[in-house]
């Protein structure tokens, strides 16, 4: 998988399960400040991927994450 | 129709619960010794009309809990509402107690509803609605001679409860303990006549507890009216404490 795919499934899950403005999120765009996904928004996304593509993402990899470029990065690594 | 999980639902208080949830959600009720007792509450709410099924679970372990949810999945369901009510005592004098009297209690009735709580929340997190009632005691708000590891167990679960309640507000669910006093069940038939008149002279209301009485109040907050309830401690106790 490309990370423009990984992007634009990340891009998919925050419009649909956070009900984020699409417009909004960029690679550039920071989690917390621009989209204001709250701890357990960012859980929550963690754990459908998860589930989706079978993978382990831990806590420790994911304290260094605050862009969506970070996290589409971070996903693209594991898959 | 909500789907709802009760453990330890084939016996006492338990039992009371998946009885009275049965009348309008889906009830899985949980067992781990007793199938034969499950599979009468069951029968019991299908009879009446209602729909339940068994499912075995020993939340004291991991790996049943992970089971039994994912044979709750492979029917079609999803858990809405969890009742953690399974535990169990090992009485004794705090300075003769045994660290596995200990560890045993405190493994079951608090480390469990981690393992049922955690893998609950995943689909409630999903669906943004969920409930999960925690079965408390008074023992744990109050103490009780004997009973240091099952109190510790008790309390804990308060802390947990109001801190999930914290994180999940958010997304609609909400997370409160049911804190049974002196209930008539086979947990406390072994308590003798005069203690028990003893309990009784303590009570604001002149009788031993029912488990209705507790079930009654775990279904209202189980309901969509009782959405502005949470990290609360409902003491179902006949005044005990006050």
């Amino acid at each position: 998988m490309e990370v423009n795919d990984v992007f634009e499934k990340v891009k998919s899950l925050f419009v649909d399960e956070l009900g984020i403005d699409e417009s909004k999120i960029s690679m550039e765009a920071k989690l917390e400040e621009d989209l204001e996904i709250d701890s357990l928004g960012i859980v929550e996304v963690v754990m459908a991927f998860e589930d989706e593509f079978g993978i382990e993402i831990d806590d420790d990899e994911l304290a260094d994450v605050k862009t969506v470029g970070e996290a589409v990065n971070l996903l693209h690594s594991k898959i | 129709m909500k789907t709802a999980l009760v453990t330890g639902g084939s016996k006492g208080i338990g039992k009371a619960i998946s009885l009275e949830l049965g009348k309008d959600c889906k009830v899985y009720i949980g067992y781990n010794s007793s199938k034969e007792k499950a599979e009468l509450v069951a029968k019991k709410i299908i009879d009446s009309g209602g729909i339940a099924e068994i499912v075995e679970i020993n939340v004291a372990n991991n790996n049943s809990v992970l089971t039994a949810f994912e044979k709750i999945e492979s029917n079609g369901d999803n858990i809405d509402i969890l009742i953690n009510n399974a535990g169990v005592t090992k009485d004794n004098i705090f300075p003769r107690m045994k660290e596995d009297e200990w560890q045993e209690i405190i493994q079951t009735n608090l480390t469990g509803n981690f393992y049922t709580s955690q893998r609950a929340l995943k689909n409630m997190i999903k669906n943004k609605w969920g409930r999960i009632i925690f079965i408390s005691s008074v023992v744990g708000i109050s103490g009780n001679k004997g009973q240091s590891n099952y109190a510790a167990s008790k309390a804990g679960v308060i802390g947990f409860a109001k801190s999930i309640s914290k994180e999940m507000g958010s997304r609609n669910i909400t997370s409160n303990v049911v804190a049974p006093g002196y209930i008539d069940t086979d947990m406390t038939s072994s308590i003798n006549d005069e203690s028990r008149e003893n309990i009784i002279d303590q009570l604001s209301i002149k009788r031993i507890g029912k488990p209705e009485d507790v079930a009654n109040v775990v279904a209202f907050l189980s309901k969509e009216e009782s959405e502005y309830i949470t990290g609360q401690v409902i003491a179902v106790d006949g005044g005990m404490t006050t």
